[in-house]
């Protein structure tokens, strides 16, 4: 029998590398896979406690976290496109127009 | 028995997410996640979620991933990252910060065991798909609804920012 405190633990690491790989990484791809990673350990969360308290609603939810995360990444990806059409780069560091 | 079937799957999803998170080159990043994906919807499958084991196959394997691949073959953006951060203390910063999260969460559920009781009955199917999809389309069908609208906002904007202006 595994507790619901294992999967929490599980989620609570993922959750921390995805944030890890949002400061460290350059590449706005990369850090955009680690935003996919940490929305992926808060559904895992999300399942677990739905298995907790024997409630589906959970799980709809994470249905929804899923449907954004799909949509978030199809306009993020091609606002990255278009970004690398203008700036020839991926690199966070440079995209620094808006600064003061 | 139940400790090897949670075990495997959570060691190669962190395994997964810790070799994106160090590999330089993106496309690997990119299938390392794909197998970190992989691995969770196991997870899922565990706690009884066959529906939400499809779809994490389906969209974020299958189709999240894809649209990953293409985008970075599309730039030619693998190596990307060559020249340190223009601020040299972001590393440090990142390592102490995320330790620093991950004891407060691991804290925080420590000193409160009540809010998640340990047991966890594996023998009801509460889940079934047939039961999701009833609390989607009646309790949950303004959501849905919602949902949907986002998903063709989204398909308008990508198709509206890819418009060639002449």
């Amino acid at each position: 029998m595994v507790s619901t405190l294992m999967y929490v633990a599980l989620s609570a690491v993922l959750f921390v590398i995805g944030i890890l790989g949002v400061t460290l990484r350059k590449s706005a791809l990369m850090v955009f896979m680690s935003v996919e990673l940490m929305l992926n350990a808060a559904n895992l969360a999300l399942v677990a406690f739905a298995n907790q308290w024997k409630s589906v609603d959970a799980q709809v939810m994470v249905f929804f976290v899923i449907t954004v995360a799909a949509a978030e990444v199809a306009v993020g990806l091609a606002l990255l496109v278009m970004i690398f059409k203008r700036k020839k780069t991926t690199d966070i560091d440079l995209m620094n127009t808006l600064r003061g | 028995m139940d400790v090897l079937l949670f075990g495997i799957p959570a060691v190669v999803a962190i395994i997964g997410a810790i070799a994106m998170l160090l590999s330089r080159n993106a496309v690997h990043s990119a299938l390392y996640l794909l197998l970190n994906f992989a691995a969770i919807s196991v997870l899922y499958l565990l706690l009884q979620a066959p529906f939400l084991f499809a779809t994490q196959l389906i969209v974020y394997a299958g189709a999240i991933i894809v649209l990953f691949l293409f985008v970075v073959m599309l730039l030619g953006a693998e190596r990307d990252e060559d020249t340190p951060h223009a601020n040299p203390w972001q590393n440090r910063g990142a390592f102490v910060g995320g330790l620093l999260l991950l004891v407060e969460l691991c804290l925080l559920y420590i000193n409160n065991p009540d809010t998640i009781p340990v047991a966890v009955d594996m023998d009801n199917a509460f889940a079934a798909p047939a039961e999701v999809a009833k609390a989607l389309f009646t309790t949950h069908l303004l959501p849905f609804e919602i949902a949907s609208f986002v998903l063709l906002t989204a398909l308008i904007g990508v198709v509206v920012l890819h418009q060639r202006r002449s």
